[in-house]
């Protein structure tokens, strides 16, 4: 929140702007960057907060329906409350300590893990005006405070002196850093086409419609769709989400690093998992789908956070979507798909996206060779490698006794 | 192709959210409290005594006390105590009548012996199941006024059984009543000269 508004811009796009601007007017100049800070991170622990609170019911309300089945509905109306009621419950449950644990280590982990998942929402802009820290290096500081959780997993899993759990985060080590490797090289391109690694910039960089319909959003690229996949599916597992939940997996490791946790402890370990997962979606708007910019330039008027919001969500629902229908993966085929598939792709991504930049002037006929080049280096990869990757193990044919 | 077996699971699973919204057939669930599902006829759980009318179930319950389903009880969960009087019963006969009659439903495990034994169509199988108490032994334990239901309520339970039996009753009492005018057709009629024994009351 740190770029002033324009006072040419409409009214709803400079509110948020204006209500920080009347709190502050209270205060004497020295404190007001204070303030101003204590403003911004007290509305996205609000936001964030409400959204984890929510997400969790709409989740349950999804994956019901899917299931053919109602979900949540009688706490509040439509169930609304269920979220406060299972936070209440959490609460007064008892905090369980093993004897045999780390107690300081023990009760730090949920605390580093929450914190590193907040800290990834400083630099995501949600709006024109509203990004809380604009960093030059912002997208190398979200994958740092990302990559950080792991730490945390690992200290819940060690400091919990339970066999399941130290297995657990092993594996999410195992996961984590596999899955890291995707996730970096596929923001690359982004990087390479924008010029820029302030996630302000790479928003800027998505600005304005081919035709007055069709944004400059980058996932509208070969090489733009390509990383979006990569980057969902890295992120898929980045955030424990189904089908790579593997550190959770109950019928394996009981609750993974999370056995010996209870009460609002492991109330943590979730918020900082949907926080993740929130993040990360977030990153995914900001990188591929134009970030808070309206997808047709009629659509402007409606303000660029309920954009950035409604991007947001969508992405999420996709999430829950996948979580319903996929079954878990096994942790050789886990890191399989990383190593074997992702990262390779990944990288041919980075020589397609070279190749669309140094063709960026043909014209005329010349654009649709580029195009078809560029999809075929998208698709002939992915094909080469399924089949090879694959080769041998399917389709099963199974024998019933 | 590739990753296209991932998005048929997505469809499926789209088509299993969109669908439990427009068509009743998918969406299964009865909410419970408010919504019931008929049970099965056959459903049974624990034992109750057949009485004639809902009005004074006390007075004509079926239940002769003859303690048969007391003595084939597997847990032995009922207990009966025998009337010193006797009472009319439904084809006007006095019969004696349970004074006490209690069945433990925390020792009863719904095997219907006692339905099987009973020579009076009296005990028959209930299908009410919400029977959690805050008291842990005498809230179990139900007695005579709480076992009692009329025979329109064993009707709408089980309407085939309850017709198998109300056929058999009704012939049994048409039975009765042809014997007992016969009877005192026979005495009303002058007596035949060979003097035979007089007829047996009616049974």
């Amino acid at each position: 929140m740190n770029a002033g508004p324009a006072a040419s811009d409409p009214i709803l796009e400079r509110l948020p702007g204006l209500l920080r601007d009347w709190l502050l007017q209270w205060l004497p100049e020295p404190v007001r960057w204070l303030a101003n800070s204590l403003i911004v991170i007290g509305c996205i622990l609000a936001v964030a907060g409400l959204l984890f609170a929510f997400l969790t019911l709409a989740e349950r309300k999804i994956l019901g329906r899917i299931q053919n089945r109602p979900g949540p509905n009688r706490t509040g109306w439509f169930g609304l409350l269920q979220p406060f009621a299972d936070g209440i419950k959490m609460l007064t449950k008892e905090d369980i300590v093993p004897r045999a644990a780390d107690p300081v280590l023990h009760l730090l982990a949920p605390v580093a893990l929450i914190a590193f998942s907040v800290l990834t929402f400083a630099v995501i802009p949600y709006g024109r005006h509203l990004v809380p820290v604009e960093l030059d290096g912002a997208v190398l500081y979200f994958f740092a405070a990302g990559a950080a959780t792991e730490l945390a997993v690992f200290m819940a899993g060690w400091s919990s002196h339970n066999k399941f759990a130290l297995l657990a985060a092993m594996r999410a080590l195992a996961q984590l850093i596999s899955y890291e490797l995707p996730l970096l090289l596929s923001f690359v391109p982004v990087v390479l086409a924008t010029g820029t690694l302030s996630t302000t910039g790479i928003v800027a960089a998505q600005a304005g419609w081919r035709w007055h319909f069709l944004p400059h959003w980058l996932v509208f690229t070969p090489w733009g769709a390509a990383g979006f996949v990569i980057f969902m599916v890295s992120a898929l597992a980045e955030s424990n989400r189904s089908p790579f939940d593997l550190p959770e997996a109950e019928s394996e490791l009981i609750a993974g690093h999370l056995t010996e946790y209870s009460g609002f402890k492991y109330a943590l370990f979730f918020m900082a998992e949907y926080f993740g997962m929130c993040a990360l979606s977030g990153m995914a708007v900001t990188l591929f789908l134009g970030g808070w910019q309206a997808p047709l330039p009629f659509l402007e008027v409606i303000p660029s956070y309920a954009w950035f919001a409604a991007k947001i969500l969508l992405l999420l629902l996709g999430f829950i979507w996948i979580r319903a229908t996929l079954p878990r993966l096994r942790i050789d085929q886990l890191t399989r798909l990383a190593w074997k598939f992702l990262v390779p792709l990944a990288l041919v991504n980075l020589g397609t996206t070279a190749f669309w930049l140094l063709t960026a002037p043909w014209a005329g006929p010349l654009q649709v060779v580029r195009w078809a080049v560029a999809l075929a280096l998208v698709a002939g990869p992915f094909l080469a490698l399924g089949r090879g990757l694959s080769a041998g193990l399917g389709p099963r044919t199974y024998r019933y006794a | 192709m590739l990753g296209t077996g991932l998005l048929q699971g997505l469809a499926v699973t789209a088509r299993n959210l969109l669908g439990s919204f427009h068509d009743p057939k998918r969406f299964v669930t009865t909410q419970y409290p408010e919504e019931r599902t008929k049970l099965p006829e056959a459903y049974r759980n624990f034992p109750f005594l057949v009485s004639e009318n809902a009005v004074d179930p006390m007075g004509t319950l079926r239940c002769v006390a003859c303690q048969i389903c007391e003595k084939e009880c597997p847990p032995q969960c009922i207990y009966i105590e025998k009337s010193k009087d006797k009472k009319a019963d439904a084809n006007g006969k006095p019969q004696l009548y349970p004074a006490v009659f209690d069945i433990d439903l925390a020792v009863c495990m719904s095997c219907q012996i006692c339905v099987e034994v009973c020579p009076f169509d009296a005990i028959k199988m209930d299908q009410v199941f919400e029977l959690a108490t805050a008291e842990r032994f005498n809230g179990l334990v139900l007695n005579r006024e709480a076992l009692a239901k009329p025979n329109s309520y064993f009707q709408e339970i089980h309407p085939t059984e309850a017709a198998e039996v109300d056929g058999r009753l009704a012939a049994d009492r048409k039975a009765a009543e042809d014997k007992a005018r016969a009877a005192a057709a026979a005495k009303a009629a002058p007596k035949p000269p060979s003097a035979l024994p007089p007829p047996p009351p009616a049974a």
